[in-house]
């Protein structure tokens, strides 16, 4: 997707500043931008804001002070609809544990987002979405898991479960909330090769969450959240 | 839409034992309420389709409730008897159109015998103005001739000639007491009617009396009428002039009264005593008049109902019953829902990470609200479904035993327009019931973002 607002970054922050309900400020970032392409890694102690400040930039959560662009969208002056609809289209997303919709299969839970939302299905173009979701689950090597209860998973095939719905449909940037905090050493290596080719060959933008700052080598870019948010700096005093 | 009602469906199927509890608490309380409902339409389309066409049943002085369930819908015994001469007399009465007298007290086999006149298959109305019409043969015309309902004839295999001997009394067990010197001959089925005529016979007034007759003097001979004990009109075995409606014709009110003439002999054996008489009169002003008339009448007690009036106090008497049903059946529905929001509300604590997990793969929050209330209306939607089905289905197999054991026959219907509101009221309580936990899921999913407290 080509930006509207600014071309030429994939993630542009200005004067963010967040906070929940009317507690103590979580955000307040100054400034940050994030090459189209680039693969980020973002890192920073427990409770310093990371899960807070993707849920700004997928749209869930709300902020209403500084300026969010997102793939030249700016989510501060999107209702809470248009961000729905934004995410659902553009934004692919993994969490750090329980991704995936017990009662579903794991096939059914990659189609999710394509049957949610006609936009995000769109993307697909011609290919069917039985197709691609098969084309993105042999990538991730979960071709043969497709069919069980996703209950049945060990963690870390749901990860990769996760990651496959989180990649499907070419979205334009992908989050990563610590996707690989719940697996061994060997499991999370494996689970990280596999999520840089995907990504790669999905020309998306990655940004990747995690506590553990040794991951950050395999990274383009990697960002010290507690050195660019100053409420948690605050916080940390 | 697909997509959610999916996810609804089969996060319900996620949670089976929950879900079928609670659809099963709605069919109960579903059932109960429509069962109510069904019971009562078909009771009083039941009753008042058995009788139309007749303006007036006429008996001896009594209830008119017993009256009327007796001589018309076979249910206890009639009030009492009316001589034969009195009917005859109120035959002629100007403002008669018809009259068809019923003679009843003999059964054969567990069934009742009625003596009549041919009339009766002319006169009798039933439902939307159907007339009797006979499957086989034709009308009562001698003394050993009997017409059978058709259940009658189905029950017991009988054809066109079969013979058959009438018991004695109402519950009269087979061979026990039969007056088997008086066989009768089938010369006509009915076609079903669902009336209580279908599990009659039908014989003439003759044959009642030849059959009675034929045993021979002594209490024995007279007909055996279930009001035997009530004031006994019939001294010993007068001959059938010697009625004692004839010593009183100047009790006759005006000159509107029939005038008495003494009955005559078209039949060769006139029995002594009906047990009623049914009439159909000129106008509907005449009935009202003619019932007054009848009930006044100073020479012989007598009762006479406009078959309508009487069920619609009957209906009155039932209507307190029916009310506290209903009422009970409402608390099931009220209890049965409760249930189902307990099961979702305590549900959610559980699934707001799912919820979570939906909102990061593009759901709306107005989804997560869409997919509680479908799950709280499907739910709903399933036990209503199985409430309708277990009603009909309970009705289709009661039928037969509430037809066998007091005659009335409930046809199995479609929900009314009162159960299509029922229905659409409890589904739309279920409907409201899945917005509380709805509106709970959405306000934490708002609150949570992507990081559901756990
Ligand atoms: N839904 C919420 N409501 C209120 N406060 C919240 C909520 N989620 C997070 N917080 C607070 O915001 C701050 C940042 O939380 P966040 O989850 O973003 O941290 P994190 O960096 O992702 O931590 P972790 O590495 O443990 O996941 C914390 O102080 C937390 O208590
Ligand atoms: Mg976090």
């Amino acid at each position: 997707m080509t930006a509207s607002g600014r071309p030429g970054s994939a993630i542009a922050i200005e004067s963010l500043q967040f906070s929940y309900g009317t507690g103590p400020r979580v955000i307040d970032i100054p400034h940050l931008e994030i090459a189209p392409g680039s693969r980020v890694f973002l890192h920073g102690p427990s409770g310093c804001g990371k899960t807070t400040l993707l849920g700004i930039l997928a749209g869930v959560l709300h902020a209403t002070h500084g300026s969010v662009h997102v793939l030249g969208h700016d989510l501060v002056r999107l209702s809470g609809s248009q961000r729905d609809a934004f995410r659902a289209e553009h934004i692919g997303y993994v969490f750090q544990q329980f991704n995936l919709i017990p009662y579903l299969s794991a096939y059914d839970n990659i189609a999710l987002p394509c049957r949610l939302d006609a936009r995000r299905r769109a993307r697909l173009g011609s290919v069917s979405l039985d197709a691609a979701i098969r084309d993105v689950a042999s990538q991730l090597d979960i071709s043969a898991l497709l069919d069980q209860q996703s209950t049945a998973l060990s963690v870390g095939q749901q990860q990769r479960v996760a990651a496959a719905r989180a990649l499907l449909a070419a979205p334009d940037l992908v989050i990563c909330d610590e996707p690989t905090s719940s697996l061994d050493t060997d499991r999370r290596d494996a689970f990280l090769a596999l999520l840089a080719s995907s990504v790669a060959r999905a020309n998306a933008t990655l940004l990747f969450v995690s506590h553990d700052a040794a991951l950050g080598s395999r990274f383009d870019v990697q960002l010290s959240l507690p050195t660019l948010n100053r409420a948690a700096r605050a916080d940390a005093a | 839409m697909r997509v959610l009602f999916n996810l609804a469906w089969r996060s319900l199927r996620n949670r089976p034992v929950t879900s079928i509890l609670t659809v099963l608490a709605v069919a109960l309380s579903i059932t109960l309420l429509l069962g109510v409902e069904q019971a009562r339409r078909g009771m009083r389309e039941s009753f008042t389709g058995t009788i139309k066409g007749t303006d007036l049943v006429v008996g001896a002085r009594g209830g008119t409730l017993q009256l009327l369930l007796g001589a018309v819908f076979g249910i206890g015994s009639p009030t009492g008897s009316v001589p034969y001469g009195v009917y005859e007399q109120w035959a002629k009465h100007p403002a008669i159109r018809w009259t068809v007298p019923l003679a009843i007290g003999d059964s054969h086999r567990g069934y009742r015998v009625i003596g009549t006149t041919p009339g009766l298959f002319e006169h009798w109305r039933y439902r939307s103005a159907g007339t009797l019409t006979f499957a086989e043969g034709k009308v009562i015309a001698t003394a050993r001739d009997v017409v059978l309902g058709s259940d009658v004839a189905e029950k017991l295999r009988y054809a066109l000639g079969s013979e058959i001997t009438v018991g004695h009394g109402l519950n009269a067990v087979a061979g026990l007491g039969d007056h088997e010197s008086h066989p009768f001959v089938v010369v006509g089925i009915l076609k079903q009617t669902f009336t209580p005529l279908d599990r009659a016979l039908f014989v003439t007034l003759d044959g009642i009396e030849a059959m009675h007759g034929d045993e021979g003097a002594g209490p024995g001979g007279a007909p055996t009428m279930p009001g035997a004990e009530a004031p006994p009109v019939m001294p010993g075995a007068s001959p059938p002039t010697a009625m004692p409606g004839a010593s009183a014709p100047s009790v006759m009110p005006g000159a509107s009264g029939p005038a008495y003439t003494p009955p005559s002999n078209i039949f060769q054996d006139q029995p002594k005593a009906l047990s009623a008489f049914l009439v159909g009169t000129k106008t509907r002003f005449e009935t009202l008049r003619l019932q007054r008339e009848i009930n006044q009448f100073k020479a012989e007690p007598l009762t006479a109902v406009i078959p309508g009036v009487t069920l619609a106090e009957l209906w009155r008497t039932l209507g307190t019953v029916e009310g506290g049903l209903r009422l009970v059946g409402a608390l099931t529905i009220i209890v049965g829902l409760i249930g189902m929001l307990v099961s979702l509300y305590s549900s959610l604590e559980a699934r707001r990470r799912e919820m979570a997990v939906l909102r990061a793969v593009g759901a709306r929050p107005g989804m997560i609200v869409s997919l509680l209330v479908l799950e709280s209306g499907l739910l709903t939607l399933l036990g209503c479904v199985l409430g309708v089905g277990m009603t009909m289905g309970g009705f289709a197999i009661a039928q037969g035993v509430i037809e066998s054991r007091t005659g009335v026959h409930i046809a199995v219907q479609a929900p009314g327009t009162l159960e299509w509101l029922y229905i659409g009221v409890v589904l739309s309580a279920g409907v409201l019931v899945g917005l509380v936990p709805a509106w709970r899921a959405y306000r934490s999913s708002l609150a949570d973002g992507l990081s559901p407290r756990l």
